[in-house]
């Protein structure tokens, strides 16, 4: 056996293993870190049970908590004897601790609490527990009560879930409503009020003030006034509607409090749900998080206007980016000799790739936005000024920015997609007559688009998920519209505007409440990573079956 | 290739305009491809070009040009000098108890009017408080001081801005009594803060007395009374030069022309207090003019001998407090005034030839020297934004000079070597770029977040080396065609994985994991290897029938249940080990026990993670490297009788080593420069301090959270850019390095 072993080992065989391993570590953490991204964040949405426990306090008073159990540790005893809490003298080495998430905020001040498994006495998950999940405050856990209508009560226990599902609907039909006129029509009112505004200022600076024009401003001002003041009053008597019932709760300690309607999003039983009221649920959330504002500064609700912003930049991004990254690669490879200066061009491009993405941020800050924006402004908006319109972090500039550090992985890609069609094909096309241009416009790049779109996918890959630069010249936490919407010229490039990458690092490190923000972060990391992994297969599937292709080319 | 003349095109006779055209966007084409490629090099250029162009005057030097000369407007000797915030106009404060605003530009009269000096009385001593507050006293020959407050009010008719100066007496017209036995107030010195006021004179019978006025509670709104408290005492310090009081009102300083200094705590006037008394010259050598720097922590003596000294109060290692002198600026020619600036910590030195120089303390720089007079300057003041200086000459002559001098405190030791600050006990590096006061010292060390960058990145590459090489090594010689196919693109995705995703898991979930497993985590460094080793020996053990089911080259794959097995066996043996090596708390074990910090999100956590980032990056690079060494190397080495191993280490690796150098060039580029992951998982506090268990502040972190909010071509913006210029030439030149390597391999392989 010694001797097996030692010619094993000079063999240079476990240096080959450790190799292997290497490989398997590296495996291991990709693999172990997306399903770590996957299995929280997709579980966020699934209604977890809420128990209902009898707990032993630490000053021995019986306690009963309401709560979703979110996380499950072991601690070593001297660990919480160090923080400060109580543990009977007998107790060693480990425990085990759980983290409850108790909800109701408003009323018990924290929504987070750690207890011990050891000091649960009882448990139990009763059925008509509702959580309520709100506009303010996140979740409410209680046992309905009654119902409210203006102020007189319709009904009471079972009866009132029932009314309660139906003044949601109600309530929920009035919200769109609501929404539909501050966003659209009232939203509309505001921007031409505005555009007037600066209407009438530019005409002062171009010293064409005329009464006649200044007049004609001041009339239009004057109906969309009256236009808006009319808005208002539907506003109001909505609002007036929306407040019409409240539902009493009982918590813990037979507590009662009072929710309005108007501040519920939405009621479930988690307890009494079966396996597919529960599946529903989870895609009615799942469809919430990608389609719904979010609410709660960005810790609840959705997360659309994130992903629109993305998806807008990156768009803006793939259209500057193409053809800059194109023509460069087809200089390279089609038109440069090989040289000192096709030598010097590649350490550019290798070096654009490389320059830290925050350098990137700093120089579209000073560059595009205080320079190219102020001199646009002075130029061409100066009646708004000093408020900037160009001059100040937008999506231009982020789509900008963004395209020149994704310049590289278009030239890349592309050169390789023309680096791998024969020869023969250009000087076919040559020999037919075709001018140099023609063989490229009509041959060679058509052949090559494939390699274009790896390119651009990669590029818009890796644009997704830049965050560092975005924060400097155009990123915001919560952007009050979207750059696309009903007001002339409809596309909005000097607005900011939100990303899914910068809301991760928002909300899971800005937000005051870390905790509650957690999981939505998690789901939303799993989105991007989606997207970016799907991006990422795409590329390597087309750059894959381009090799095939040109392969039986070659032959 | 094809040559397409001119004459040939006018061969094709009638479809010669249409073959011209042709040629011509042939031609277009050309130039335009030509103009794209070329773009590539400008987009480079224009980056580092426009970083230079913002971080430039930064070390422009600072320039003074003469306005204008006039006589100065007084009838007696000038007492003092004073510029408003707009540099348009100045007061001209005069023995006789005039004061006379004039325009600044030519000297021309704007408003004279006169103190309520009592007749019989006169003005035998005169102080300023902090300039910002405009508060001037004067002590007067009956022992009584008048305290005055000069204010500027800006008023907008018809869109013009005209400044109207005035006068108010903020104690009253009413004089104050500072001297006891109305003795004449040989020197006196006055300080304000928040409607606080403090008087202190002196007396030549050595009778020093501190007057303290605090507004009381009034039932009118408009007039406020003041309590006054007193306070007084004999020194023994004969000849005094200067009294300087704070502007928070508890030091006094009081400087005798010999050089000695007694420092007095008088925060509260029933137990006035002496503090220190020491000698601030050389032996021998007389004191010329001393002052308070902005924020009225350091003093600034001048001597006859030519030097000027900075002192401050430092903490000693009892604990008490005592005076140090900083730093020492030497002047040419005999000083005969000194002003410091409003806010910053500059300040301004005038000579008996004419010559002013300007000096920056926290820089330890003489900004610029320039011959204003023919004769000593005898006064000087300086405008509130710095931008402008009066200088009063012997012979009666008021310069009025303009200065531009935007960024005095940065100098290449404000940058990157060990500062004395104010309030420090020693220098030290350090990065603080903003606070709430307004005369607030700014510290931009960029030493502090150059190091914490390189900590990230050695940390980082700790990490990564050895996994991105050896994996390469792996994939590229002996992973099957097969396996390799699968292993490349996951990989590719672990480049492609946003790095705020990595940097939220490694600060919210790697951080606390690694805290509460500490042990495991070193355990898994020992134990991954040795199970490693056991399970490849136990295999190789086993039937070859058994062992066929894993064809070679997928060992790798093999392994990656192990690698999980060790991972959760050094998880689930922490809480035992820690239990049984470090009393069942490893990082408070660590702090109390050994002394060592331990911050949460700390090197470990950001090592592991931006390893993670930078393995793909190395292991790319490397593992195309090797997989281009030509195979009949291997081959010829292989037929020779060396063992894979030993063809791979002598031949293989041997000839791809410049490619791997490049690889892990191209990994610290990028390991230098990443932002979000270092954001996420530190907690961005700038230390020095090699700890692999505390934090650390990078130059993009730094960046990325000041950036925002610095204003618009300050010196912290452009501080900022030169930050990021730093990052810029830094990874510059490791890729062009590792590009260049690279080049030189592929023509190197092209050969072989």
């Amino acid at each position: 056996m010694t001797i097996t072993f030692r010619y094993w080992a000079n063999s240079g065989a476990p240096w080959i293993w450790l190799t292997a391993a290497a490989v398997a570590a590296s495996l291991t953490m990709v693999l172990g870190l997306l399903l770590l991204i996957a299995i929280n964040g997709l579980g966020h949405f699934w209604p977890s049970p809420v128990w209902e426990l009898q707990y032993r306090a630490p000053d021995g008073e019986l306690q009963q908590l309401l709560g979703q159990i979110r996380e499950k540790e072991q601690v070593s005893v001297e660990h919480l004897r160090d923080a400060g809490e109580t543990i009977a003298e007998n107790v060693e080495g480990t425990v085990e601790r759980y983290l409850l998430k108790t909800a109701n905020r408003d009323t018990s001040g924290l929504d987070f609490r750690w207890i011990l498994a050891d000091d649960i006495e009882a448990r139990s998950l009763p059925q008509p527990l509702v959580v309520l999940e709100r506009l303010e405050w996140g979740d409410f856990y209680g046992f309905i009560q009654s119902l409210q209508r203006n102020g007189k009560q319709v009904a009471q226990g079972e009866a009132a879930w029932q009314e309660l599902q139906q003044g949601l609907e109600y309530v929920e039909k009035l919200r769109a409503r609501i929404r539909r006129l501050e966003k659209g029509e009232i939203g509309s009112i505001n921007y031409r009020i505005e555009r007037l505004r600066l209407q009438k200022r530019k005409l002062e600076l171009e010293g064409e003030d005329t009464p006649e024009a200044l007049a004609k401003i001041g009339q239009q001002r004057k109906t969309l006034q009256a236009k808006f003041s009319g808005l208002h009053q539907n506003l109001d008597e909505l609002y007036r509607k929306l407040r019409r019932d409240t539902v009493t709760m009982t918590v813990m300690g037979g507590r009662k409090v009072d929710i309005p309607l108007a501040g519920i999003v939405r009621a479930y039983q988690p307890n009494a749900m079966q396996l597919t009221d529960k599946l529903a649920f989870y895609l009615a959330k799942l469809w919430e998080f990608v389609s719904a504002d979010p609410r709660e500064a960005n810790t609840e609700g959705g997360i659309f206007p994130a992903i629109f912003g993305t998806v807008m930049m990156v768009l803006l991004m793939s259209v500057l980016v193409t053809p800059f990254g194109v023509v460069a690669a087809v200089y390279l490879r089609e038109y440069a000799k090989q040289g000192p200066l096709t030598r010097l061009i590649r350490i550019a491009v290798n070096n654009l790739a490389g320059v830290p993405s925050i350098v990137y941020g700093v120089f579209g800050l000073g560059f595009f936005v205080y320079f190219l924006g102020g001199s646009i402004d002075r130029l061409f908006f100066p009646e708004a000024l000093p408020a900037p319109t160009f001059g100040t972090p937008g999506l231009l500039w982020a789509s900008l920015t963004l395209a020149l550090l994704t310049v590289p992985v278009v030239i890349v890609a592309t050169e390789e997609g023309l680096s791998r069609i024969p020869a023969s094909i250009r000087e076919g096309s040559l020999a037919l007559g075709a001018t140099r241009a023609e063989t490229l416009w009509r041959t060679v790049l058509p052949m090559a688009s494939p390699a274009m779109m790896t390119g651009v996918i990669l590029a818009v890959a890796r644009a997704a998920g830049e965050v560092a630069p975005l924060m400097l010249v155009g990123v915001v936490k919560l952007a009050p519209a979207l750059p696309v919407d009903g007001n002339a010229p409809f596309i909005h490039l000097d607005r900011k505007f939100m990303h899914l990458g910068f809301h991760i690092y928002d909300v899971g490190f800005q937000s005051p409440n870390v905790e509650a923000a957690r999981p939505l972060v998690f789901a939303t990391a799993l989105l991007l990573v989606v997207v970016i992994v799907l991006l990422n297969l795409a590329a390597i599937a087309i750059r894959n079956r381009l090799r095939e292709r040109y392969r039986s080319l070659e032959q | 290739m094809l040559d397409m003349s001119e004459p040939a095109a006018l061969a094709y006779g009638k479809h010669g305009a249409h073959l011209r055209l042709r040629l011509l966007k042939d031609r277009l084409a050309r130039y335009m491809v030509a103009a794209g490629g070329i773009s590539v090099i400008l987009s480079i250029l224009l980056i580092f070009i426009y970083l230079v162009y913002v971080v430039a005057p930064l070390g422009e030097t600072p320039e003074m040009n003469e306005s204008a000369v006039y006589a100065v407007p007084a009838d007696a000797p000038v007492l003092h000098l004073a510029i408003e915030e707009q540099a348009e106009m100045g007061a001209v404060f005069a023995r006789d108890g005039t004061v006379r605003f004039i325009s600044t530009r030519d000297g021309a009269l704007v408003r004279q009017l006169w103190l309520p000096v009592p007749k019989g009385v006169q003005v035998v001593s005169f102080s300023a408080a902090r300039p910002a507050s405009g508060v001037v006293a004067l002590g007067l020959s009956n022992g009584q001081a008048l305290v005055v407050r000069q204010h500027y009010k800006v008023t907008y008719p018809d869109d013009r801005r005209v400044i109207t100066p005035q006068l108010d007496y903020p104690l009253g017209t009413a004089l104050v009594d500072v001297a006891s036995e109305h003795s004449a107030l040989a020197r006196i010195a006055v300080q304000e803060e928040e409607g606080v006021f403090t008087l202190v004179g002196w007396s030549k019978n050595g009778m020093l007395s501190v007057v303290r006025a605090t507004p009381e509670e009034s039932l009118l709104e408009d007039e406020s009374t003041f309590a006054f408290e007193r306070s007084s005492g004999n020194t023994d310090l004969q000849d005094i030069r200067a009294l300087l009081v704070d502007p928070v009102q508890s030091d006094l300083y009081v400087i005798s022309r010999a050089g000695k200094l007694a420092w007095f705590n008088v925060t509260d006037l029933s137990q006035p207090r002496l503090v220190e008394q020491l000698s601030i010259t050389a032996p021998g050598v007389k004191v010329r003019a001393a002052t308070l720097l902005a924020g009225g922590a350091s003093i600034m003596v001048a001597g006859d001998d030519g030097v000027i000294n900075q002192w401050f109060s430092v903490r000693n290692e009892e604990g008490g407090r005592h005076l140090e002198k900083i730093r020492s600026f030497d002047t040419s020619g005999e000083l005969r005034s000194l002003v410091a600036e409003y806010s910053r910590k500059g300040f301004y030195a005038g000579n008996r030839q004419g010559d002013i120089t300007a000096y920056h303390a926290t820089a330890h720089t003489q900004l610029l020297q320039q011959k204003v007079a023919d004769s000593a300057i005898v006064q000087m003041a300086i405008a509130p934004r710095a931008n402008a200086l009066w200088a009063l000459d012997d012979d009666g002559q008021l310069h009025f000079w303009y200065i531009r001098n935007e960024y005095p405190e940065l100098s290449w030791s404000s940058l990157w070597s060990k500062v004395w600050y104010e309030g420090y006990d020693h220098p030290e590096y350090i990065w603080q770029s903003s606070a709430s006061s307004n005369d607030f010292e700014p510290k931009f060390s960029l030493t502090p977040l150059t190091f914490g960058t390189l900590k990230a990145a050695f940390y980082a590459m700790l990490f990564a080396i050895p996994l991105s090489i050896m994996g390469a090594v792996f994939t590229a010689y002996f992973m099957a065609p097969k396996m390799r196919q699968l292993v490349k693109p996951t990989i590719e995705i672990m480049e492609a994985l946003p790095t705020v995703i990595l940097g939220f898991l490694a600060g919210l979930w790697l951080a606390p994991l690694v805290e509460t497993h500490l042990p495991g985590v070193f355990a898994l460094l020992l134990l991954m290897p040795l199970l490693v080793l056991l399970v490849a020996f136990l295999w190789s053990c086993l039937p070859v029938a058994l062992r066929r089911f894993v064809p070679d080259g997928w060992e790798a794959a093999l392994l990656v249940p192990v690698v999980v097995g060790a991972g959760a066996l050094s998880l689930g043996l922490s809480p035992l080990l820690e239990q049984w090596l470090f009393g069942g708390d490893m990082p408070g074990w660590l702090q109390h026990e050994m002394g060592i910090g331990f911050d949460q999100r700390n090197s470990l956590v950001v090592g592991m993670a931006m390893g993670f980032a930078v393995i793909p990056t190395i292991f790319s690079i490397a593992e195309d490297a090797i997989f281009s060494v030509p195979k009949y190397l291997t081959y010829g080495s292989l037929a020779l009788g060396a063992t894979p191993w030993q063809s791979l280490v002598r031949v293989v690796l041997l000839t791809a080593s410049p490619g791997i150098f490049s690889g892990i060039m191209m990994g610290v580029g990028r390991a230098v420069g990443e932002t979000m992951i270092v954001l996420m998982a530190t907690g961005n506090t700038p230390v020095m301090d090699m700890n692999i268990f505390e934090g650390m502040r990078t130059l993009s972190a730094n960046i990325a959270v000041e950036m925002p909010e610095s204003e618009v071509g300050s010196t912290h913006y452009r501080v900022l850019f030169l930050a990021a210029l730093v990052l810029f030439v830094f990874t510059f030149v490791f890729n062009t390095g590792a590009e260049i390597v690279r080049q030189r391999l592929r023509e190197k392989y092209s050969s072989l």
